[in-house]
């Protein structure tokens, strides 16, 4: 795979500034890179700061949230920079979203093909009749065999799947380079999970798209990713290949993680459940923020934060713990 | 009597905790002016099981397969359309509520949404005193004693009985949800979806309290779930449920090494795997799940079945034994 890194990721902190002072950390030092046409995964359990990390690179953090510091390097543009105006034109064209749940992300009062259309419009300086043209084209790609008349309906017409599939036509419409998924097959069933995820790398493949597929499922990543970053509050605790990760996990979360999933291949008597809750955002530990539920923690753990270092002199492995300093 | 063969046992009523027969349930649609009934939703349609006493029986289907309903139906939290549902060697089927109170204590539910099924403006004292109150004659002394014995049990702080619901993670209130369901040390529970709301690290917290739970006050469980290898982790058998028929029941172990009818080795292969060095083979069902208020004819899964054939949307398949205690509605199996 190319060394061209199509998204680059430097130093990003996003904070909540909260009504008593206090500051929630979510994003908190995260670097990261993705190079075009792979499939990287961000995975976290809720509140690990996955999906602020997500809308910190489409700039759609709201007060009291901001993006503090760092650099979010698109194409070799920067991305933390732009006004509002110009990040219209990257958002939905250059990098297109799809979400978890498809009955918030469409608008309930417009039809299928109406999004899709308006979206031509906007990014591709189409006509309408170019865009409808190209609308029923998408629509079939992502599998709706009556695409003519899917452009009628309106959203709460469809079924879940459908609708995901709706979605997923419109956030490929402007062909973009990176596409951003966020937890994007959570709310289905697995057999449709399983139609959804393939139509997904179909396209990815077709279209020579990036993918940064968010998602606390590691069977879902185990599947489609070819790389993976674990995050932990609000910063990646370990990042290396998908290979390495599921058969030589070395930071204590991602293997507690690993050992508390059941799994239809092996049985265990007991699951290997991390002690603790994850921490909420503004009452991190001083020190490492797995510390208090580590099962390796020593007594430095709880005074600084590690940095994170790199484990594998070929291939990237990064681990933030002190037992691979 | 009725006599099931499971492995090498024979299992007679008495082994039973509960046995429902023929359990139908169908929700009107209204329709027109007058608002008559145009149609039905059958989300449950002709189930029949059996709960064996101290069993964790699994229960699985994808949403819409009306597993959730059967759950409810079986506690009579809703009256069935048809149907029988022995609890006990007791028939509570049409048993009228001031009848069936008492036994309610011995029969329990959890729900999934530990932020919709506690109510919010109730302390956690006051949630789990409240069947006492109800059910038993307890003075305020010992009820106390209890509410603290059951939180220390789920792995909360005695203290934490002040606090109200919102005060708590999303693995906590799954926690007071389960003590409320034990207060009154009943036989019988069922959880529906218990964790599918909870984070993977809490999710193994929970599933390994409710296993430690069953151990120490010898429960039943009937555990309704989406997810297959949770239902695996936990369940002795596992039934599997489309569109408001029981498709397959096997004990654990064959349900997942072999499944026999097409659905479950479709549902089976499209759960994502963490086991990179072995990739199987992925079988895509095409389409989604009918409408249960029209259901396709003969059998409902024919569909979107990659083995169909003339006779299926002909002839319902029945459930028919196929040998160690593995039944299965599939004409591929039922020979003829």
């Amino acid at each position: 795979m190319s060394e061209v890194k199509l998204l680059e990721v430097s130093g990003l902190k996003t904070y909540f500034h909260l009504e008593n002072k206090a500051v929630a950390k979510a994003v908190d030092g995260v670097d990261f890179y993705i190079r075009p046409g792979e499939t990287v995964a961000l995975v976290g359990e809720s509140g690990s700061g996955k999906s602020i990390t997500s809308l910190s690179i489409m700039k759609l953090i709201n007060k009291p949230g901001k993006i503090e510091d760092g650099r979010i390097s698109f194409g070799g543009k920067d991305l933390v920079g732009l006004n509002d105006k110009q990040m219209t034109n990257v958002r939905g064209k250059e990098i297109g979203m799809i979400f978890q749940e498809p009955m918030t992300a469409l608008n309930p009062v417009f039809t299928i093909g109406n999004q899709i259309i308006e979206t031509l419009i906007r990014h591709k300086k189409m006509t309408k009749n170019e865009a409808r043209l190209r609308a029923i084209e998408l629509l079939k790609v992502v599998g709706f065999p009556r695409a003519e008349e899917t452009m009628k309906e309106y959203p709460h017409q469809l079924s879940g799947g459908m609708r995901h599939r709706a979605m997923i036509a419109i956030a490929i419409s402007c062909d973009p380079k990176l596409l951003i998924a966020d937890e994007p097959t959570t709310a289905l069933d697995v057999t449709i999970q399983a139609q959804i995820l393939d139509l997904m790398d179909e396209m990815k493949k077709k279209f020579n798209m990036a993918v940064l597929l968010i998602t606390h499922d590691l069977g879902v990543v185990a599947e489609y990713a070819d790389r993976i970053m674990v995050m932990y509050g609000g910063q990646i605790v370990e990042e290396t290949t998908i290979e390495k990760l599921f058969l030589t996990p070395k930071h204590p979360y991602t293997m507690g993680l690993l050992d508390s999933l059941p799994s239809l291949e092996k049985e265990v008597d007991r699951l290997g459940a991390i002690k603790g809750t994850v921490p909420p955002a503004h009452r991190f530990p001083i020190g490492c923020r797995f510390s208090d539920r580590c099962p390796k923690v020593m007594s430095k753990c709880r005074d600084m934060n590690p940095s994170i270092y790199e484990t594998d002199a070929e291939e990237s492995h990064r681990v933030r713990c002190y037992l691979y300093e | 009597m009725s006599v099931i063969e499971t492995e090498t046992r024979i299992h007679t009523d008495q082994d039973y905790i509960l046995q429902a027969k023929n359990i139908k349930k169908y929700f009107p649609i209204k329709g027109g002016i007058l608002k008559h009934t145009i149609g039905h939703v059958k989300a449950v349609d002709d189930v029949s099981l059996s709960v064996l006493r101290g069993e964790t029986l699994g229960i699985v289907g994808e949403s819409g397969s009306g597993k959730s309903t059967l759950g409810r139906v079986l506690l009579r939290l809703m009256d069935p359309t048809d149907g029988q549902i022995v609890f006990e060697d007791q028939d509570i089927t049409k048993m009228r509520y001031r009848k069936l109170r008492p036994i309610r204590r011995d029969m329990q539910i959890v729900f999934q949404d530990p932020f919709a099924s506690l109510n919010p403006k109730m302390s956690v004292s006051e949630l789990i005193e409240e069947p006492l109150i109800v059910q038993t004659n307890l003075t305020k002394l010992e009820r106390k004693e209890k509410t603290i014995s059951l939180l220390e049990k789920v792995g909360l702080r005695s203290e934490d009985r002040y606090k109200y619901p919102h005060e708590f993670s999303g693995g906590q209130r799954q926690r007071i949800s389960i003590a409320r369901a034990l207060t009154l040390n009943p036989k019988f529970v069922i959880c529906d979806e218990p964790v599918s709301a909870l984070d993977v690290s809490i999710q193994a917290q929970v599933l390994n309290l409710m296993a430690d739970l069953q151990d120490e006050f010898n429960l039943t469980y009937l555990f309704i779930a989406h997810d297959l290898s949770v239902v695996k982790h936990i369940s002795d058998r596992v039934a599997v449920m489309y569109l408001g028929r029981i498709a397959e029941i096997a004990p654990k172990k064959n349900l997942y090494e072999t499944p026999l009818h097409p659905y479950t080795q479709a549902l089976l292969s499209a759960v994502p795997s963490t086991d990179i060095l072995h990739k199987k083979e992925k079988i895509i069902l095409k389409g989604d799940l009918p409408s249960p208020s029209n259901p396709p004819s003969g059998c409902t899964f024919r569909t979107r079945c990659p083995m169909v054939h003339e006779k299926c949307s002909e002839v319902r398949p029945e459930l028919t034994e196929v040998g160690n205690g593995h039944l299965v509605a599939c004409h591929l199996y039922t020979g003829k």
